[in-house]
């Protein structure tokens, strides 16, 4: 057994690897999308504009995703390191998905090398793009099957436990456990969403700096758009995770709403902060957690009392499902004004103070992803397999795990800083203007839709 | 064949691989590194790049295949290796993960200050030898049980003269096996400058990278015995292996058929690679840990190699089409097709 100390640094390490992987990772899932849609694009309107767009997005997102990669070669081996006890139960039960996942990153590797050293070799743009498709589709796919083995810890299932020994193992039910569908349609949807948001600041970055070139305009209504519509699919499809939770994880609910007696005719507690088990400040939405819920503004939502306390998550939780809300609800917000406001022709958001917000949407969303993954991983205490087994029996013993934390904050600290230098004097040096001009690109098409 | 064996057999080839992929870059780091403190960088540098800039990601993932495997086909060895081996495992993700990226920000970002080259080609034999340790550690002898759990002797781990012997044997192996690579491969770009130095560092570690792997049977013979004993039952196969290297050498010496060459090399590993695994057999860890007591479940172990096989109908076109389009593509491999995001 771990001591306490142990158990602590070991969660402290695997949250601090996460936090800086999903960044990462999250640009690593959604850019290939967005870099195929701008190429086939191009190749429709026969719009160079496009094209460029799509190589520059590529540049960037080599880098990001070399980080991407050596983060996530770390958190692969720290499950084994960390959590030896859960990973030796878990690879009698769901190695089957991690597995998988490894061969849609290999694919996404292979095709992702030959995509970016065959700019300019083929001649026809259309067999360029053929390239992307299994580099966005490996991307999504790793993202599928590593949430398949997060969904798991939620929601076990796909074995039987007699006497102790595991038996009647079935990985594809295990595959298919009930936190699955949300989960993935929601991490895949959030990709896309913040990915899209972020390649929009940057847009609206250049304008703000004075760059009034078309590139830019067509840049941010194309991000802005597919953001609208990735946005909205993600509130969608975090109701229904709502209402999952209410069905397979009704404690991980009723802590992030502080909805401590069961009753029905549930209110929503939006904000507000928590004294002595007293609720101060909160605005009350009656019904709305029923409806969340059940859909059903009279049905009974399952409250805290019904738990005993050391199976139940910590409170603060509540403010983690708030701000993530909050921020979706506001990028929803952001993208509709301005796609809206293109359409009957409203100055403002070509404004100063809007093109801001629009610089702010990028980290805005990474924020709300961040926030979004502590709720659901700090939800689940104190399981590490909800119901199963705990956060603390699974800790590693090995008493060298707090010099390791101290380590690995500096690498992550030293990749930060390098991705940020590189990518911002990479395209400083190299600015659209300079690259239009360099490769005498005229033919932008002079259209530009609104 | 048990499918006990089939799964380690999947993993120690997917081993193999990433020995001579990683190999190839690590020592092209070292060279790169090296030649630029003796003032000859441009000799190696375009070869360097032109062959690691497209497969970087891929060596990667070797790796990461390996790792994955043996937790999804023993997860038994989770538990022991987790447990015990977070503080090698660890500085060995930390100079990678330094390594990937500053390969990646100096390619396709900006050009690397002279200090990173240097790092960067240190790190790249550190890392064997971080790796290494696990291979050493798998000879038991170094982890007792204890109350808590597996419990690693660091102590008579770094005074055993076997955990040096088994570094030493990594990183004159890496630098052998890319130089050798690397010599075929400039001399294909038709890169007769590069060519002759690569020979040259070829030549230089061909012998003690042959030496340190004899050392290590004869320590093994100390440490382990049983497992010398079974090392000297596959003695054809070591000395297979001794004869491809012969062969390997006198081609390099010759300047004959670089592309044999390193056919050879390959095999010459690839027989010592596996006698060293069968031998091995059927500890994953000695005494502790068999690959049969820490095998997966039946329906597990069957999912996974069908994941396996459609995994691999998928990946060997794939790498087929990136060595066709990349290593074996004569115009790209002399420098005429460049054609970088």
């Amino acid at each position: 057994m771990a001591s306490e100390q142990g158990v602590l640094y070991s969660r402290a390490l695997t949250e601090l690897t996460l936090t800086f992987h999903i960044i990462y990772a999250t640009i690593g899932v959604g850019i290939p999308l967005m870099i195929m849609i701008a190429q086939w694009i191009g190749i429709k309107k026969q719009d160079d504009h496009y094209i460029l767009l799509a190589r520059r997005w590529a540049r960037g997102f080599v880098i990001t995703v070399a980080v991407g990669v050596v983060t996530g070669t770390a958190i692969g081996l720290q499950l084994s390191l960390l959590w030896p006890h859960f990973m030796e139960l878990v690879g009698h039960i769901i190695a089957l998905p991690l597995f998988m996942e490894v061969f849609a990153f290999f694919f996404e590797a292979i095709f992702l090398g030959i995509y970016l050293y065959t700019w300019d070799r083929f001649e026809n743009q259309k067999k360029h793009l053929l390239l992307l498709i299994p580099v966005a589709l490996g991307a999504s796919f790793s993202a599928v099957f590593i949430t398949v083995v997060n969904a798991f810890m939620n929601s076990p299932q796909g074995f039987d436990i007699v006497d102790g020994q595991i038996v009647n193992i079935s990985p594809l039910l295990a595959m298919f456990s009930p936190a699955m569908p949300t989960k993935v349609a929601h991490v895949l949807s959030t990709a896309y969403m913040t990915s899209a948001f972020i390649l929009a600041s940057i847009a609206a970055y250049r304008m703000l700096r004075g760059s009034t070139h078309l590139y830019h305009k067509k840049a941010l209504y194309l991000t802005l758009k597919l953001a609208l519509v990735f946005s909205i699919s993600t509130a969608l499809l975090g109701d229904f995770a709502g209402k999952y939770l209410a069905e397979y994880q009704p404690e991980k609910l009723a802590a992030a709403e502080w909805h401590f007696e069961t009753e029905e005719n549930a209110p929503l507690i939006l904000y507000g902060v928590l004294d002595d088990e007293e609720i101060k400040y909160a605005i009350r939405i009656p019904y709305a957690l029923s409806i969340l819920a059940h859909s059903n503004p009279f049905a009974e939502v399952i409250g805290l009392d019904q738990f005993d306390e050391d199976v139940t998550p910590p409170l603060y939780i509540h403010y983690l499902f708030d701000i993530m809300v909050t921020l979706g609800m506001l990028l929803i917000l952001i993208a509709l004004l301005y796609i809206i406001g293109l359409i009957r022709k409203w100055s403002f958001i070509h404004s100063k103070w809007f093109l801001w917000i629009m610089v702010l949407s990028g980290p805005l969303s990474m924020i709300a992803i961040e926030v979004g993954w502590w709720f659901t991983e700090v939800g689940r205490q104190p399981w590490i397999l909800h119901g199963l087994m705990r956060t603390a029996e699974a800790a590693t013993s090995n008493e060298y795990v707090g010099w390791m934390l101290v380590l690995f904050a500096c690498l992550y600290l030293l990749l930060g800083a390098g991705s940020i230098y590189v990518l911002t004097s990479m395209f400083n040096r190299n600015t659209v203007e300079q690259e239009l001009a360099d490769r005498k690109i005229e033919k932008g098409g002079d259209t530009f839709e609104s | 064949m048990s499918l006990e064996i089939i799964g380690i057999f999947v993993l120690w080839l997917f081993l193999f691989g990433y020995v001579i992929v990683a190999s190839i870059d690590f020592g092209a780091g070292f060279f790169n590194a090296y030649s630029l403190y003796r003032g000859n960088q441009h000799i190696l540098n375009k070869i360097i790049q032109r062959y690691l800039s497209p497969v970087w990601e891929v060596t990667n993932v070797f790796l990461v295949f390996f790792f994955v495997g043996i937790v999804g086909f023993f997860p038994q060895s989770a538990y022991y290796y987790g447990t015990t081996l977070l503080v090698p495992i660890s500085l060995a993700i930390i100079l990678l993960a330094i390594r990937g990226s500053y390969y990646a920000f100096s390619t396709y970002g900006n050009r690397m200050p002279k200090r990173y080259t240097y790092v960067y080609g240190l790190s790249g034999l550190f890392i064997p030898a971080s790796l290494s340790i696990v291979f050493t550690i798998s000879e038991g002898g170094f982890i007792s049980i204890e109350q808590s759990g597996p419990v690693l002797d660091i102590a008579s781990l770094f005074t055993s003269p076997l955990t040096w012997s088994i570094v030493v044997l990594s990183i004159t192996a890496v630098l052998y096996i890319s130089a050798v690579f690397l010599t075929w491969y400039a001399h294909y770009a038709k890169d007769e400058e590069a060519t002759t130095l690569l020979r040259k560092y070829a030549l230089i570690w061909a012998i003690p990278s042959l030496i340190t792997a004899i050392g290590i049977i004869v320590e093994l013979k100390f440490h382990n015995p049983e497992h010398f004993e079974r090392l000297v039952d596959l003695w054809w196969m070591f000395a297979l292996s001794v004869l491809f290297f012969i062969g390997t050498f006198i081609l390099i010496y010759k300047r004959m058929n670089y592309g044999l060459a390193f056919t050879l090399l390959c095999g010459q590993y690839y027989l010592a690679f596996f006698a060293y695994g069968i031998s091995h057999y059927p500890y994953l860890l000695y005494p502790h840990l068999s690959i049969f007591d820490s095998f997966t479940n039946e329906a597990m172990a069957i999912a996974l190699i069908i994941a396996f096989i459609a995994g691999l109908g998928l990946l060997l076109p794939s790498l087929y089409l990136l060595l066709r389009l990349f290593l074996f593509n004569k115009e790209y491999v002399q420098g005429r097709n460049d054609s970088h995001v």
